[in-house]
């Protein structure tokens, strides 16, 4: 009975999942996006063939860096409204009448769009592993730096989503997006936060800029598009470290959430 | 055994930005309605009637009070798989076909994938539906998205319905299908609880009613007691009497309107009645029928609201 039971909790997670997944797509978010980054690495294409050597390099940089600007982007404006629009057009009120917890529904919601990000990501970066196809004219060893590096990415964009949804219980969409992208901001820069916690001149600036550091997502060490596009895979000791420290952060930020929720009136 | 046990709720709101405000949107309703029974609440915008069916479901926590449902507390999630809901004016994922949205309701409500199909098509057909399935729900009118509404309240077969306005937004042919599918889910033993002020609706289906104004019970009861209670009127219709002779009628009457075929005479009880038959024989008229009033809902509902 209880095994029946949490494959319900699952089935039921999943149903929500899937359906926040079929909403992106219908929306059109993915086909966009994909056909951007294919002409952005066709850019690449040609800018490598003006400098000679550096192709991979080039194709690399840019591919990531658009499949992270991008992923971002989806994380953020999708991210930001999808509690925050099912509660202003009332669907939470169909869902939550019907047998499903309210911490079923934030984690639904979560891995839909962590769905699309995955779908999004991984064409993004088969995108850019079929442009050094072609300008190497066949197998490149950039092509094992290549995943990995993509790999982080969408690890970081599984903690900017948390973030976004987040904020999308409480706020509204607006001010959502605006705390998202701060908190991106500061995260990325967090080893300058932490420089700048241990210089400062006041205790108080020490104080609190320390405790920002820690309580804020360090990003920093999920970018590897520079090394990566030098041909340097990700140690697998900061792939297996980044991986638990996204989940531990991502759990802490859907549990606050799911608290937040579920004090929620639906007037 | 009561299905649905409201007892003192009362639903404060904080309203206003910087001086906040308590606003008592409930104030300590209590309720018993029972299985397989009909029960209409009724009310104007306001009164706390779709507050009410928010609380039940489990939407809105209480500020005091408490609620069961089928014998489980309100906040028992698993006993929701045994009641259906229709929100007021539904909106639904619009990027869905009205089949994909009940199919996504069912897998919610733990029904199997194949059972869930069964039951889509199946309500589809019953609601009229069927030939809309596969169409997004974007392009549904107000009254098709209130059929789909019916439907996925119905996906899990629920025991207990609570229907919110189900008649807003419907043309009259609409009303009077949703009235009759209603009236064909009762057949089936099922327990209703809906809102509406279509008071026309509430006579032709319920057996009971609340009556809710600014929050607060006025009134509660089977139908016709409520009536019959503020009724001891008749009213007379004549044809043929001319004017001299209703001059006297009219000093027994409570008010008259006439028309050029025939007069409607108001007389406060039955005493006067022998002595205005007289009258109209004795002026050459004829009677066309003696009628107790029925005192009609909407007659109910305006002194109610008027007097609290």
């Amino acid at each position: 009975m209880i095994f029946v039971d949490e494959k319900n909790k699952a089935l039921k997670i999943t149903a929500i999942a899937y359906n926040t997944f079929r909403e992106s797509v219908r929306d059109r978010v993915l086909y966009n996006l994909v056909l951007f980054v294919a002409l952005i690495v066709a850019a690449a294409s040609v800018i490598g063939r003006i400098a000679v050597g550096q192709e991979a390099k080039i194709i690399i940089d840019v591919g990531l860096s658009a499949t992270s600007v991008f992923g971002l982007l989806i994380a953020i404006f999708i991210g930001i409204g999808l509690v925050s629009k099912e509660i202003e057009k009332r669907t939470v009120a169909v869902i939550l009448s019907k047998p499903v917890r309210r911490s079923q529904f934030i984690l639904g919601k979560y891995f839909g769009l962590c769905l699309t990000l995955l779908v999004n990501t991984t064409a993004m970066a088969a995108a850019v592993a079929l442009a050094l196809i072609f300008a190497k004219g066949g197998f490149d060893a950039a092509q094992l730096a290549l995943w990995p590096a993509a790999y982080l990415i969408f690890l970081e964009l599984a903690v900017m989503t948390a973030v976004a949804l987040l904020f999308s219980c409480f706020s509204t969409p607006a001010l959502s997006a605006l705390f998202t992208l701060l908190i991106f901001l500061i995260g990325r820069w967090s080893p300058d936060l932490k420089l700048f916690a241990e210089t400062a001149d006041s205790a108080a600036t020490r104080i609190v800029s320390r405790a920002l550091y820690h309580l804020l997502p360090n990003l920093a060490s999920f970018n590897f598009i520079n090394e990566a596009a030098y041909g340097e895979s990700v140690p697998a000791r900061l792939l297996a470290g980044n991986t638990v420290y996204a989940i531990c952060y991502v759990a802490a930020l859907l549990a606050v959430a799911v608290l937040i929720f579920d004090r929620r009136n639906f007037k | 055994m009561s299905v649905i046990e409201v007892e003192n709720l009362t639903q404060d709101y904080l309203t206003g930005f910087w001086r906040k405000r308590s606003v008592r949107a409930l104030d300590s309703l209590s309720l018993q309605i029972a299985s397989g029974e009909v029960f209409g609440l009724l009310g104007p915008n306001g009164a706390g009637k779709t507050t009410t069916f928010k609380i039940l479901l489990g939407l809105i926590r209480p500020t005091t009070g408490s609620a069961w449902i089928l014998g489980s507390a309100i906040d028992d999630v698993a006993m929701r798989r045994r009641i259906g809901y229709l929100p007021e004016q539904p909106y639904f994922y619009d990027y869905l076909t009205a089949r994909e949205f009940l199919l996504y309701c069912g897998a919610l409500c733990d029904l199997p994938k194949t059972e869930a199909a069964e039951r889509a098509d199946k309500l589809l057909h019953q609601v009229g539906l069927a030939d809309s399935a596969d169409k997004q729900l974007r392009k549904f009118s107000k009254g098709m998205l209130q059929r789909v509404g019916l439907a996925q309240a119905l996906i899990h077969d629920p025991e207990v319905l609570f229907l919110d306005e189900p008649m807003s937004g419907l043309d009259p042919l609409g009303r009077r299908e949703v009235r009759d599918f209603v009236v064909g889910l009762r057949a089936q033993g099922k327990t209703i609880f809906f809102s509406s002020h279509i008071l026309a609706d509430v006579e032709a289906m319920c057996d009971r009613v609340a009556i809710l104004n600014k929050g607060r019970l006025i009134e509660s009861g089977k139908l016709s007691e409520i009536l019959k209670a503020h009724s001891n009127e008749l009213e007379v219709v004549v044809s043929g009497v001319t004017e001299p002779a209703l001059a006297e009628i009219r000093s027994l009457a409570l008010s008259i309107s006439a028309s050029p075929d025939n007069a409607r005479i108001r007389l406060k009880d039955d005493r006067d009645l022998a002595r205005m038959l007289e009258l109209t024989h004795a002026a050459g008229g004829r009677i066309v029928s003696v009628n107790p009033v029925r005192e009609s809902l909407e007659d109910l509902f305006v002194r109610e609201v008027k007097g609290s």
